[in-house]
């Protein structure tokens, strides 16, 4: 089975967009998005989180059973978080 | 097929190959690596035992005579660490699973040898961790570690005691990668996934659920000692966290371990049935997929363990109705199991006693799981001996039988030698009734409201406490005889031949012991499994010695 090489160039690119993004959650820290505070984290979280799984841990070049694998696995996430959200989201209904 | 033998003309098998501590305690032979789990286990079932000897002696009477609460908090919480981590988890996993899945699907050798070793020595490690904790003093926040006491307020060791917990999961993740990627890429020729052996699918299952849940629970303890040494708000109300936060993210993991530990006995029951009924099994293609379903399932129901944790009564509803769905699948097995024996010709060797056990009590198990799932009910009996009951005869009933039967079952091709028949039939049936008498009587002082966790109760429950400390002491003497019996096999048994039941599979189809890497050859695989004829009787425990060929055992060997 042949092996994808990743070029070294990808990986600094990556490397420096990880940086680049690290400093970028600092510095929105500093400004007051009111609710969307936790929002924007998050979101630059997920995306740094999704660089790092694509092209260090090599996913994006890798056969099919591996992504399928990483898929489930999030959707495994999904649950913990979906139900546990159940209960903290209706916690209030019965007033 | 050729054997090899040494130079005394002795037949050549992976006990005596090689010589030597060294040879052992460096081995990367899954055979190997199964006999030393199996020694790591029993030690811990052992002391996990103990722990239970202590709490059922203190139970006999009424008042707190034996130890002082705070002992007695420290000996349930250390069973149920010692029981649930560091016995129930790896039993029949690393024992039978490790011995029996190379062997099964026609491979040398597990998919990563070095990793299955690491995994055994990890195991260790987590064990000392845990004990050296038990030696210090012990821990006494209950196995499940509830924040925000575990976290604040108790002074006992939590940190170490999690930690070893904490270890210990990553030798079941390496196992159950171990496992998959076995199960993926090693099957011999011809042997499908439809061909494979259920107890394969059983392990293939259960190593889902593995990776699946042992990261959260890792990182649940991660959390609970920065709460506890940072002082980082997470589940400490007072430091701004949620102490429900901690249950939804234990029993996340929790619950699903419940089916960690009965998954692999139901795989062992299936194969039980169908090499003791003379049939091939009753709706495989279901069994296999109940499974599957239940791994799946399992992982949706784990808020019935917080019907009274202030969780959202609507979140409840969820989980309840979620929970009873995973009856379905464990509904399809015990049916399908039955339907297998329907018109089979049934042996009631010591195995079989011990697959009717699980049935029986895994169903009383089960049932009484779907009461708890009801909300209602479960609001009566919520933390009390009702609760104990129900999971020891999941656990116990279920899990413990399956473990004893397959190693009833396998232990001739394990060791290549027989244990006495009568005795063996003599454990099983004094195991059956001691657990009955122990932990039936626990029911109806559930349900007459006795809690679960206290040293001292009213007198009016002793009589129901005394028959459940007396049968402890029957189940005790029962899981003695199979210990002695099976040390002394190994030297003074009658040698097994490569099939004592007359079984198909293709870990009887090579010697008893198997030779170091398994087979001569590689077999090729062109049938289903369980090729049973009708008519075939069984190899039973009275003709041990004397293999009964079926057609598919005469076919291989002429092949070899």
């Amino acid at each position: 089975m042949s092996e994808h090489v990743t070029s070294i160039t990808t990986y600094l690119v990556i490397f420096f967009a990880l940086l680049v993004l690290t400093g970028v959650t600092v510095g929105v820290a500093y400004v007051d998005l009111g609710p969307l505070n936790d929002v924007v984290a998050m979101a630059i979280a997920v995306f740094k989180a999704s660089l790092v799984v694509l092209f260090f841990m090599h996913v994006k070049n890798s056969r099919r059973m591996t992504k399928i694998t990483v898929v489930s696995s999030l959707f495994w996430l999904l649950i913990l978080f979906g139900l546990t959200l159940s209960d903290y989201w209706t916690r209030g209904f019965l007033g | 097929m050729s054997e090899s033998v040494d130079t005394f003309g002795r037949r050549l098998h992976y006990l005596n190959a090689d010589f030597g501590v060294k040879s052992w305690l460096l081995t990367r032979d899954h055979k190997r690596i199964a006999l030393l789990y199996l020694i790591s286990i029993t030690i811990f079932f052992a002391l996990g035992g103990l722990m239970a000897v202590g709490i059922r002696l203190e139970l006999a009477t009424p008042q707190g005579d034996l130890v002082q609460p705070d002992t007695y908090n420290r000996l349930f919480t250390m069973h149920g660490v010692l029981m649930i981590f560091f016995f129930l988890i790896p039993s029949i996993p690393a024992v039978l699973g490790n011995f029996l899945i190379p062997l099964m699907i026609g491979a040398k050798d597990l998919a990563f040898p070095k990793l299955n070793l690491a995994s055994w020595y990890i195991y260790n490690i987590a064990g000392f961790f845990t004990l050296w904790a038990v030696a210090q003093g012990g821990v006494d926040t209950g196995w499940t570690f509830y924040t925000p006491y575990s976290t604040t307020y108790s002074n006992s060791y939590v940190i170490a005691t999690a930690l070893g917990v904490f270890i210990s999961g990553f030798s079941s993740i390496l196992t159950a990668v171990n496992f998959i990627v076995t199960i993926h890429r090693m099957r011999a020729p011809g042997l499908t996934w439809f061909r494979l052996p259920l107890f394969i699918w059983a392990h293939y299952a259960t190593s889902l659920v593995i990776i699946l849940g042992t990261p959260v629970i890792a990182v649940t303890i991660l959390m609970v000692a920065a709460e506890r040494l940072l002082h980082i708000g997470i589940f400490d109300p007072a430091l701004g966290g949620d102490p429900v936060l901690f249950q939804h993210l234990f029993w996340f993991y929790s619950h699903p371990a419940v089916y960690i530990m009965i998954l692999p006995s139901m795989g062992v029951v299936s194969e039980l049935i169908a090499a003791f009924t003379r049939k091939r099994i009753f709706g495989y293609k279901f069994i296999a997929g109940a499974s599957v379903a239940i791994a799946v399932l399992g992982f949706l129901v784990w808020g019935h363990h917080m019907f009274l944790s202030s969780q959202s009564v609507y979140a409840g509803m969820v989980f309840s109705v979620l929970s009873m769905l995973v009856a379905v699948p464990s509904a399809i097995k015990v049916f399908n199991w039955i339907a297998t024996m329907y018109k089979g010709s049934v042996s009631w060797d010591t195995p079989m006693l011990y697959a009717m056990g699980f049935i029986g009590l895994f169903t009383i198990g089960g049932l009484t799981g779907v009461m708890l799932a009801t909300l209602g009910i479960d609001i009566h009996v919520h933390d009390t001996y009702f609760v104990v009951a129900h999971f020891h005869y999941v656990m116990v009933g279920g899990a413990i039988m399956g473990y004893l039967g397959g190693l009833h079952f396998w232990w001739p091709k394990m060791t290549g030698r027989l244990y006495p028949v009568f005795w063996s039939k003599f454990a099983a049936i004094i195991i059956f009734v001691g657990f009955n008498l122990t932990f039936f009587p626990q029911f109806l002082l559930g349900y007459l409201g006795m809690p679960r966790r206290y040293h001292v109760y009213p007198a009016d429950f002793q009589v129901l406490n005394v028959m459940s400390s007396a049968g402890a002491t029957v189940l005790g003497v029962g899981y003695l005889i199979p210990l002695v019996y099976f040390v002394w096999s190994m030297r003074y048994g009658k040698r097994a031949d490569r099939n004592p039941w007359g079984a198909i599979g293709l870990e009887w189809n090579t010697g008893s012991p198997p030779p170091q890497h398994n087979f001569h050859e590689i077999p090729t695989v062109d049938w289903d499994a369980y090729g049973y004829l009708p008519d075939t009787p069984a190899g039973t425990g009275e003709s041990w010695g004397i293999a009964v060929p079926t057609q598919r055992q005469d076919r291989t060997q002429d092949d070899g």
